[in-house]
């Protein structure tokens, strides 16, 4: 009998400590987060989305040899000794077009060991993590700056340079022993 | 009363019948949509979420996008469904708890019928639920839908009991199963309320008192089984029956379910306002009355009408989210071991306290 009427008492009390609880939690401010409005801060060391800031990239090409996957490629061009292609940041002087500069962020591991190669400290991870695509190309970004006709001329400039160079050289072959006779044939 | 106004109003018994039916179901719809909106942010507020926030102001028309989704939905019968039961099953569970609200009066001015026979009534009509649902068990052939129809079966004829015993103590204290004389009786004073001893003078009306509890607090809970809330909900228990008796319906015919829960859940909650806390009266007077405007006081009495029925409404939800489901025997023990020992000897009390 003492046990039944305990059961009641238990049942009852038990309920309303429930209830206490539940309808505390009815004011307690939701932990979910609205997530295309409402971000949470990433770590700062997080390895998302690469970037590569092409005003300080000086085409070194380290990059593209650490990565494991090889999902950098990169292209250069020589310039003319005539051209000024500025400096970078940190005041090295830049001596190469960079006519291509892809990453296939598809294949990339995000394993950030591209990032320690580089001298100029121009290609990074951001915190940048939404980027689906309907297209497997549409993960391939290509962060060069020239367009396409001015890749053309930097490469038709250096084939030239080249052309003339390997012209230079080849014509002063025969007159082997006459050295200032082809020095002008050089300039011109 | 709308029905004389009705009458007056268009001359024809049958037409003005009609629409008196009709009226309840204008608010059944938009009470159904506006507690399935309340359940889904009650339920998510105490679990620390928000619910639905994305269709309209903080998710404001979720139940019509709902609704607008189960339209469109295709209507599936399995083959090997018995298509007469399983066709008229939803409409039948339907229809038992509308016909409930025929007798409850929402207002002074408005109650569907006004039966003097009314409380029995309800007790009686509600019963065809219990029909539907085993129809929708038993026509889905399908054995979880059975197993969750006679379960739900077994569960409601049980509490049953509790509930009636508790219905007769307060006829025994009253002396009317009228719901509308019930509610005017206890007027508009809080104090006045059956749960506070009712209108009785002297040491009767705090004589009465506890045991007016202890009867709030049998019928609350069995009613609530009544209606398969959590937690006695193992007539649908999602983790063992997959959704009991309404697992192989879709669309309109599974949203005519739904509708018969919330207004089922709206129909004992209004009976246990009506029977315990005044009806339809207000707890402090009428600014109707006060102002002497006569029209305001209908409106008024309909607002706490619906403010306490779905206070009730929202304590079921409560529950829901705070406590596990029962065991079937444990649902059992709870009703023959507790509630209806516990009803009866309620009875008793008040019937001596009523005598002396």
């Amino acid at each position: 009998m003492t046990t039944y009427f305990k059961n009641i008492y238990t049942a009852l009390y038990t309920l309303f400590v429930g209830m206490k609880i539940t309808f505390k939690h009815l004011f307690v401010p939701s932990v979910t987060i609205q997530y295309p409005e409402v971000k949470l801060p990433m770590a700062d060391r997080i390895r998302n989305r690469l970037y590569v800031n092409m005003d300080d990239c000086i085409g070194c090409d380290q990059c593209a040899r650490a990565c494991p996957v090889s999902c950098i490629s990169i292209e250069t061009v020589k310039s003319m000794p005539t051209e000024d292609l500025g400096k970078t940041s940190q005041g090295k002087k830049k001596a190469l077009w960079v006519t291509k500069f892809d990453i296939d962020i598809a294949k990339c591991c995000f394993c950030q060991l591209c990032v320690f190669p580089c001298p100029t400290e121009c290609i990074y991870m951001t915190d940048a993590y939404e980027f689906s695509e309907f297209e497997r190309s549409g993960l391939n970004y290509s962060f060069v700056t020239l367009n396409a006709d001015e890749i053309a001329e930097k490469k038709s400039n250096f084939a030239k340079m080249e052309a003339e160079k390997a012209a230079a050289k080849a014509a002063p072959k025969p007159p082997k022993a006459e050295e200032p006779a082809s020095k002008p044939a050089g300039d011109a | 009363m709308i029905y004389d106004f009705l009458l007056q109003l268009t001359g024809n018994a049958a037409i003005s019948s009609l629409i008196n039916s009709i009226i309840p179901l204008t608010f059944i719809i938009p009470f159904a949509l506006f507690a399935v909106y309340l359940e889904r942010k009650v339920s998510a507020h105490m679990q620390d979420r928000l619910g639905p926030m994305r269709v309209g102001w903080h998710g404001w028309l979720q139940s019509f996008a709902d609704i607008l989704k189960l339209l469109q939905k295709e209507d599936i019968v399995t083959a090997d469904a018995d298509k007469k039961l399983f066709n008229f099953a939803p409409v039948l569970v339907f229809a038992g708890s509308y016909a409930a609200f025929a007798a409850i009066p929402f207002s002074s001015a408005y109650i569907g019928t006004n039966l003097d026979l009314g409380l029995l009534y309800i007790v009686a009509v509600t019963s065809l639920v219990v029909a539907g649902i085993l129809m929708a068990g038993w026509g889905s052939n399908n054995k979880y839908s059975l197993l969750g129809a006679v379960r739900s079966a077994a569960q409601i004829v049980s509490y049953e009991i509790p509930t009636t015993l508790v219905i007769v103590t307060v006829i025994v204290m009253t002396g009317t199963l009228n719901l509308h004389k019930l509610s005017t009786d206890q007027t508009s004073s809080f104090y006045n309320w059956l749960i506070f001893g009712g209108y009785a003078a002297g040491w009767h009306k705090f004589a009465l008192i506890p045991s007016m509890f202890v009867g709030f607090l049998v019928i609350f809970i069995s009613t609530l089984a009544e209606v398969n809330r959590t937690p006695f909900d193992i007539p649908e228990a999602e983790s063992e029956l997959v959704a009991g008796y309404h697992t192989e319906y879709s669309g309109m015919k599974f949203a005519m379910f739904f509708l018969a829960e919330y207004a089922n859940m709206f129909a004992v909650s209004a009976i246990v306002a009506t029977i315990f806390f005044g009806g339809f009266q207000s707890p402090f007077g009428y600014l109707g009355n006060t102002l002497g405007i006569s029209w305001l006081r209908p409106i008024e009495e309909f607002f706490w009408f619906a403010s306490k029925g779905i206070f009730f409404v929202f304590v079921q939800m409560w529950l829901r989210w705070t406590l596990p489901r029962l065991r079937v025997d444990q649902l059992m023990a709870m009703c023959w071991k507790y509630l209806i020992p516990i009803a009866v000897v309620n009875l008793i009390i008040v019937a001596l306290i009523m005598v002396l």
